[in-house]
């Protein structure tokens, strides 16, 4: 009876303390991974597909397992609306126990789903968009800004041409946060460098026709006529401002934003020579090429953008943090992700107090026709621009928490 | 650069004109839309899908078809794509008549709308997963590339050719359709099917024929527009909604209304974007509502 009893008592604890163990360890016994991202509309190539592929691929190579609980990818298309995002978002943390969204292009979706993550104390890993708030005025303790930002684009992109000594500009932007932040950026580079914004246009979103707004940047007789746009209205700016031979004129075309899935849509005919800022390139060492090849294989021998490559290196890291922290409780892994430096072959840098990851960018030319081997050989690296110079400094920031202050 | 009213009069002129090239490629569109739904009531939302689909069959011709066939140095020009890519989706067209169409003209106006709504779903989904999203380039034909410049503007070649398609198109629709006897042979269709049937007329072919006709106008301005915009899967869902828009202030079923409402809201549109940008989008949308207030069957329309 007494034995009984004792065995009763000893199997009652065993439960117990396995009980607390497993509210240290892996939430509902799995890491839940979403992506969520624009699966077929206007940002899908940067983003989209790509990017699940790429998830898929980290919790292979990471083992498919986690403290010997296994990996879950899914996916999710906000179709690059604010709204969608957020409800989306809340589906996954709510009914799927999502663990961590990643992905997240276009900023308006980016910032839904960082304020669901916020309430609900989930981790958001931003890839795609680009925003500086979402590091700065917008922060919170559960974002991680991986691959690039505006202000990176403005000290990338901006400064490297208004030095080469083009000083007036003339701005085409897409009318919401993105096109307004990038822009805002943008004009206190060119102002800090001597040069001068003699105009600017907005338009909506998701617009077919330009000629009307690149006749406005034209008879503004501006040096530079930058786009703060991206995905489809890029690539349609820049079809329709060589159509209306602005490109080759005296004006310089400058894209703000874009990726090499725009410049393999639109052809190297329009775009050659044209500088853009990336946070990541296949082509410029061997571990990149490495990766792009096994990316290659199973997305139809496109080579991966800088986004799609930010996915797979911060799935591994956020994987690798929780088995570090021994636990997916957020604020473990938060905390464990911004005391790591981060070194996995594709990127370098650490991850700072605002979420921001801090790592080098990279100045791309367009190549020639003439210069290009195959459909994604198409641009070569100008000049590695540091993290320091392409990262807003954190005496600057207005992030809360870096200053401590709600602004 | 642009203060609150002085606009320098050549910047004014030079949207106008902008405005006019988009205008007659709305009424192009716009067209073909109106004579489907005044002479067959049928409300085609497949007119997006395959105005794509004309860009699609231009861009296939020329990039692709060599690499198909094995024979890499084929190519369809764009001359000859005017003509085919309008040929090709015309009979496609004539296709969905006869097999889906047609067995839902005796019905509510509502189901022709599903069926056509949904294809343009089928078809756009299908291009989307073949060529994805951001579609592909299409080069200007030789022959038209450069511009004149007249002051500070820049007028291409291209642009002008497109208008002058469009109006030719629009033109000569319109006398085939109100100055011919086969056209009055689709007026009489539209009025009293039936006794037109009586009198010994193939209804059922003039149908069909239409159906095709008018979807070729959209497969034309397809071909016409490949070289200015990307040609992409999504590029019909954009501009549907607004060619929509048209046809609702014009008057459906008004061939003339369409064309004339087709320009006006192009220039007012182009107005829009030197004054105001942000709103060029809602400009038409607004006019719209306020159309639909006043004149309930459109400014040219006639009330059924």
């Amino acid at each position: 009876m007494k034995q009984r009893y004792l065995s009763k008592l000893i199997a009652g604890a065993l439960f117990a303390s396995a009980g607390v163990a497993s509210a240290q360890g892996i939430s509902n016994d799995s890491v839940n991974i979403g992506v969520l991202t624009d699966l077929s509309g206007i940002y899908s190539a940067v983003e989209g597909p790509g990017a699940v592929l790429a998830a898929q691929m980290a919790a292979e190579d990471f083992g498919g397992t986690v403290l010997g609980k296994p990996i879950k990818i899914t996916s999710a298309d906000h179709q690059s609306k604010a709204d969608l995002s957020a409800s989306k978002a809340r589906e996954m943390f709510e009914r799927d126990n999502v663990d961590m969204i990643m992905g997240n292009v276009a900023s308006s979706s980016a910032l839904a789903a960082m304020e669901v993550a916020n309430q609900l104390k989930r981790i958001v890993i931003v890839t795609g968009a680009a925003s500086l708030p979402i590091t700065n005025e917008r922060c919170n303790a559960y974002t991680i800004h991986y691959v690039y930002d505006t202000y990176a684009l403005a000290n990338g992109t901006a400064a490297g041409v208004v030095a080469s000594g083009k000083k007036t500009w003339f701005f085409l932007t897409a009318d919401y946060v993105f096109g307004h932040t990038l822009q805002r950026d943008a004009t206190e580079v060119v102002n800090a460098k001597g040069g001068k914004v003699v105009g600017s246009v907005l338009h909506p979103i998701k617009t077919t026709d330009f000629a009307s707004y690149l006749s406005q940047a034209q008879s503004s007789k501006a040096e530079v006529i930058a786009l703060a746009n991206a995905g489809g209205d890029t690539i349609g700016s820049i079809k329709q401002a060589a159509e209306l031979g602005i490109v080759g004129s005296k004006q310089t075309i400058v894209p703000l934003l874009m990726f090499t899935s725009d410049v393999q849509a639109l052809g190297l005919k329009d775009t050659q020579g044209m500088n853009f800022t990336v946070g990541w390139y296949w082509n410029f060492s061997d571990a990149n090429r490495k990766f792009a090849d096994r990316f290659m294989k199973n997305f139809n021998g496109v080579a991966p953008t800088s986004v799609q490559a930010g996915v797979y290196s911060a799935t591994m890291n956020y994987l690798q943090a929780i088995k570090t922290a021994g636990t997916d409780n957020s604020d473990a892994v938060m905390k464990q992700l911004k005391s790591t430096p981060i070194d996995d072959g594709l990127f370098k840098g650490v991850i700072r107090a605002d979420g921001k990851f801090e790592h080098d960018m990279y100045l791309l030319q367009v190549k020639t026709p003439k210069e290009s081997k195959n459909k994604n050989d198409i641009a070569s690296v100008l000049q590695v621009i540091p993290a320091k110079d392409a990262t807003l400094p954190l005496s600057q920031s207005k992030c809360v928490l870096v200053t401590g202050v709600k602004s | 650069m642009f203060e609150l009213l002085g606009i320098s009069p050549q910047a004014l002129i030079s949207q106008l004109l902008i405005g006019l090239i988009n205008g007659s490629f709305y009424a192009l569109l716009s067209l073909g839309l109106a004579v489907i739904f005044g002479l067959l009531n049928v409300i085609n939302f497949t007119h997006g899908a395959l105005y794509m689909l004309g860009a699609m069959v231009a861009w296939m011709g020329l990039t692709q078809l060599g690499g198909w066939v094995g024979m890499p140095d084929l190519q369809l020009p764009y001359w000859l794509a005017l003509v085919v890519a309008p040929l090709i989706v015309g009979l496609f067209s004539i296709v969905i008549e006869k097999t889906m169409l047609k067995r839902l003209y005796r019905l509510d106006h509502l189901y022709g709308l599903l069926l056509t709504f949904g294809l343009a779903l089928v078809i756009e989904g299908l291009f989307r997963h073949w060529f994805g999203v951001l579609g592909n380039s299409y080069p200007v034909p030789d022959l038209l590339r450069g511009g004149m410049r007249v002051n500070e503007l820049f007028i291409p070649w291209y642009r002008l050719w497109v208008v002058g398609m469009a109006l030719a198109a629009c033109f000569a629709t319109w006398f085939f359709i109100e100055r011919t006897n086969l056209g009055s042979l689709l007026r009489a269709g539209t009025e009293n099917p039936r006794l037109l049937q009586a009198l010994g007329v193939n209804v059922p072919l003039i149908i069909t024929l239409t159906y095709g006709a008018g979807c070729a106008l959209a497969a034309f301005a397809g071909v016409l527009a490949a070289p200015i915009y990307q040609v992409t899967a999504i590029m019909g869902s954009d501009l549907i909604i607004v060619v929509f828009a048209v046809v609702v202030i014009g008057g459906m079923g008004s061939i003339a209304g369409s064309i004339l409402t087709g320009l006006g809201l192009g220039v007012i549109e182009g107005l829009t974007k030197v004054f105001y940008p942000q709103a060029s989008s809602v400009s038409i949308f607004v006019i719209m509502i306020i159309v639909l207030l006043i004149k309930p069957a459109g400014l040219f329309g006639k009330v059924r």
